[in-house]
C-alpha cells in the first residue's frame, strides 16, 4: 500500500485501449456522449453543439458557462476533471463576435470536450471565473485577461501575467494591437528607461512582509496614494 | 499505512568507527519507496520574529532562466510565494497570426528550446489535423523517433541541472557528453542542433541520411550503461534522498486540479500519459510502460523521469526495427515542395513550389486542438483557421507554465534551500512559459 492510492486514469480504466484516431472527417463525426447529455440538462443555455475534425465543440450562453463546467466536473457519469486550456479567438472579421474557449478532459472516461462561449461585439468582455473549479485556470485566466483584457468575474487575484503590471499599451493579442505594439520604438524606449527598476515591488508584496515601513518617505507617500510603483 | 524503516547502505564511501561501511536510516513504504518523515515538532518555541522578503532572480542560475520569486520568510521557512514571469515574453502567439504554417515551425523551435525538434513534430501533427492530411507510415516511425531523442535530451539536461542545484557535480557531466552525441545524430539529420525546425506539414524537412540508423542502434545500445551509472550514484545516495524526499508533495487530487501534467502529474501518483490515453503516431502499437510515483514529491519525480529515459530507450529500439521504407512526405504538391531538381527543371513543379513558399498551404476552415507528450507535460497547439494561409489563432499550451503556476502550492511550509530543490523538480524552460 503507498501513501496515496494510485488514481488509476486512462490506460488502466478501461479495457479497450484507443488507437490513434485516423481518416477523421472534417465535420460530422460522431459527437462525444457529453454532447447529448448537456444538450439534455441544460436545454437551450447549450446553442449547439458540433463535431469538427473529431472533437466535440459546446457552445455556451455567457451566463450559464460556470454551471456548465461545474456540472461538467461534478456530475458521475462526465467527470471532467482535468482543465487542459483556456484561451480565447478573436477572428480577423470584426463582425465575428469574440469567442472564449475551455478544453477540458475527463481523465476517468478518457474524453475530451471543447466548451466555447461567444462574447458579441459592443458587449464588456466579462465571463464568470472558473477558478473555483480548477485552480489551474489561476495563470490561465490571468494570461488571457492579460492577452485579450477579458475580465474574469470571481477570479481573486487577476492581475497581468506576461506584461509587466504598467503596461499601457493594452491586449497584445487583439487583433486591433498593431504587430509593432502602439507606440513608436523611441518612445517605448522612453518608458522603459523611466522605470525605476529598484522599485518594482508591487504593493501586495510590500504589504505581506511590512517593508512598506522601510521605504523612503517619498516613495511612502506615493504609495499612500494609491500610485503603482515602478509607474 | 503501514510504514517501516530500513537501512540502506551509503553508496557513498564512508566508513564507520568499526570499519563498516557507514548505513542511514530511510523509511520506506511497503513498495519499498522511500517516504517523506513526518516532520518533527518543532524544536524552538515560537519567536516573534519579522518576516523578511527575500528576492530570488530574475538573473539566478538556480531560477533555470528568467523567472523571478518573491518569498516571504519567517526565519528559513517560507511563509508565502509570489512567481513572476514574462522576462521572456515576445509574443509568439501574435506573430504566428502572420506567418504561414510551415513558417510558424521556427517558432516552435524557440518555445521549449530543451524539446525543439519535439515541438516541431507536435505542431506539424496539429497542423495536419487542421488541414486532414494522413502522414505516411515512415514519416510516423521518423517522427516517433524524433520525439523519443528530444525527451532523453530534455530530461538528460534537466538531470543534469538538477544535480547542480542539490549539489552533485558528476552525473551533470556525464549526462552532457550523452546530451551531446544526440546533437550530433540531429546535426547529420537536419543540419541544425538546437534550432531544428525539422518537420514540415505534410512530412520532414529531410529524410535520414544513409548509416544514420547504425549511429542511433549504437546510441541505444551505449546509453543505458550511462544510465546505470547515474541510477548508481544518485537514487540511493544518503544525501540526494534527504535532499529530496517529502518536498513540494502534491496529491492526485490537487495535482489533477492544479492542472499538472507530465512527470509532475504521474509522480502523484496519477496514471495519465497523452500517448496511452489520447494516443498519436500510433503510439499504441509500440510497448512501453509508463512510470508512476505514488508520493508526489521531488525523490518521486527524479524516479518517475528517470524510468522515461529507460522506456524512451525502448520505443527508440523497437521504432529503429520497424523502420519501414517508403516516401517520407505525403503526395500532395499543393502542401509540399517538390524535390529541388524538379522545380528547376519542370515547369509544373517550378509553379507547384512558387505557389507553395508564396502563397502556402490553406487549410479549410475549421479548428483543431493536438496535444502530444512532451518532456515537461501535455503540450497542446489549438489552431483556428479561416481558410487563409495563416491562422486566426494559434495558441501553445505550455506544460512548464501551468506546472509552474502550483509552486507557491509546493514551496510553502519548506525551507528555503529546499525552494531550489522543488523549482528544480517542476522542469521549466522560461522560453516556454513566457513564449
Amino acid at each position: 500500500m503507498s501513501r496515496f492510492e494510485v488514481v488509476r486514469t486512462g490506460a488502466s480504466a478501461t479495457e479497450s485501449q484507443p488507437s490513434t484516431p485516423k481518416n477523421i472527417p472534417h465535420r460530422g463525426a460522431p459527437a462525444n456522449p457529453s454532447g447529448k447529455a448537456l444538450q439534455d440538462k441544460f436545454g437551450a443555455r447549450i446553442n449547439r453543439v458540433e463535431v469538427i475534425w473529431g472533437e466535440t465543440v459546446a457552445y455556451v450562453a455567457p451566463g450559464a458557462v460556470k454551471e456548465v463546467i461545474q456540472w461538467l466536473r461534478d456530475d458521475p457519469s462526465q467527470r471532467y476533471d482535468f482543465l487542459s486550456d483556456l484561451t480565447a479567438v478573436e477572428y480577423r472579421d470584426a463582425e465575428v463576435p469574440i469567442e472564449i474557449v475551455w478544453h477540458l478532459r475527463s481523465l476517468p472516461y478518457r474524453r475530451f470536450l471543447r466548451i466555447k462561449t461567444q462574447i458579441p461585439k459592443g458587449r464588456p468582455l466579462e465571463i464568470d471565473s472558473v477558478y473555483d473549479i480548477y485552480r489551474a485556470a489561476d495563470w490561465l485566466e490571468r494570461e488571457c485577461y492579460d492577452m485579450f483584457g477579458i475580465k474574469f468575474k470571481g477570479h481573486p487575484d487577476l492581475r497581468r501575467l506576461l506584461m509587466w503590471e504598467s503596461y499601457k499599451e493594452g491586449f497584445p493579442l487583439r487583433k486591433d494591437f498593431p504587430l509593432r505594439g502602439r507606440f513608436s520604438r523611441s518612445e517605448q524606449l522612453r518608458q522603459a528607461l523611466a522605470q525605476n527598476p529598484e522599485a518594482r515591488y508591487s504593493m501586495e508584496e510590500l504589504t505581506i512582509a511590512d517593508a512598506f515601513q522601510e521605504l523612503p518617505e517619498e516613495m511612502k507617500k506615493r504609495l499612500s496614494k494609491g500610485e503603482r510603483t515602478g509607474e | 499505512m503501514a510504514k517501516r524503516t530500513v537501512e540502506v547502505e551509503l553508496s557513498t564511501t564512508g566508513l564507520d568507527a568499526q570499519g563498516r561501511p557507514q548505513r542511514v536510516p530511510i523509511i520506506t513504504n511497503d513498495g519499498g519507496s522511500a517516504v517523506a518523515v513526518e516532520a518533527p515538532p518543532s524544536l524552538e518555541p515560537e519567536l516573534e520574529g519579522e518576516h523578511m522578503l527575500i528576492n530570488i532572480g530574475p538573473q539566478h542560475p538556480a531560477t533555470h532562466g528568467v523567472l523571478r520569486l518573491v518569498l516571504e520568510l519567517d526565519g528559513e521557512t517560507v511563509v508565502r510565494c509570489i512567481p513572476h514571469i514574462g522576462y521572456l515574453h515576445c509574443g509568439f502567439e501574435k506573430i504566428g497570426e502572420y506567418r504561414q504554417y510551415n513558417q510558424i515551425i521556427c517558432w516552435t523551435d524557440r518555445e521549449d528550446y530543451l524539446n525543439s525538434i519535439g515541438n516541431n513534430v507536435a505542431f506539424a501533427l496539429g497542423a495536419e489535423k487542421l488541414f486532414g492530411i494522413e502522414i505516411t507510415e515512415r514519416c510516423k516511425v521518423l517522427r516517433v523517433i524524433a520525439s523519443e531523442l528530444s525527451r532523453i535530451m530534455s530530461h538528460l539536461v534537466w538531470l543534469g541541472t538538477f544535480c547542480i542545484d542539490i549539489g552533485a557535480f558528476t552525473p551533470f557531466l556525464w549526462a552532457f557528453q550523452r546530451r551531446e552525441e544526440i546533437y550530433r545524430l540531429l546535426e547529420k539529420w537536419i543540419g541544425a542542433r538546437l534550432t531544428t525546425s525539422a518537420t514540415r506539414v505534410g512530412g520532414m524537412a529531410a529524410d535520414i541520411p544513409n548509416g544514420w540508423m547504425d549511429g542511433l542502434r549504437q546510441f541505444i545500445r551505449t546509453f543505458p550503461h550511462t544510465l546505470d551509472e547515474i541510477d548508481r550514484v544518485l537514487t540511493r545516495n544518503a544525501i540526494w534522498v534527504g535532499r529530496t524526499v517529502g518536498l513540494g508533495v502534491m496529491t492526485p487530487d490537487e495535482a489533477i486540479n492544479w492542472g499538472l501534467s507530465g512527470p509532475m502529474l504521474r509522480a502523484s501518483g496519477v496514471d495519465y500519459d497523452v500517448r496511452k490515453d489520447f494516443p498519436y503516431l500510433d503510439y499504441e502499437t509500440y510497448d512501453f510502460e509508463v512510470p508512476v510515483g505514488t508520493s508526489g514529491d521531488v525523490y518521486d519525480r527524479y524516479l518517475v523521469r528517470f524510468e522515461e529515459l529507460r522506456q524512451s530507450v525502448r520505443i527508440l529500439q523497437q521504432a529503429a526495427d520497424r523502420l519501414p521504407d517508403g516516401p517520407v512526405n505525403i503526395d500532395d504538391p499543393r502542401i509540399i515542395l517538390p524535390p529541388k531538381s524538379k522545380a528547376t527543371s519542370e515547369m509544373e513543379s517550378m509553379i507547384h513550389h512558387f505557389k507553395v513558399v508564396m502563397e502556402g498551404p490553406r487549410p479549410p476552415v475549421g479548428e483543431a486542438y493536438l496535444a502530444v507528450e512532451s518532456p515537461k507535460g501535455e503540450k497542446g497547439y489549438y489552431m483556428v483557421s479561416d481558410g487563409t494561409a495563416k491562422p486566426v489563432r494559434w495558441r501553445i499550451r505550455p506544460p512548464s507554465f501551468i506546472n509552474l503556476a502550483a509552486i507557491p502550492k509546493m514551496v510553502e511550509g519548506h525551507l528555503l534551500s529546499d525552494v531550489i530543490a522543488i523549482n528544480a523538480s517542476i522542469d521549466i524552460v522560461m522560453g516556454e512559459i513566457d513564449r
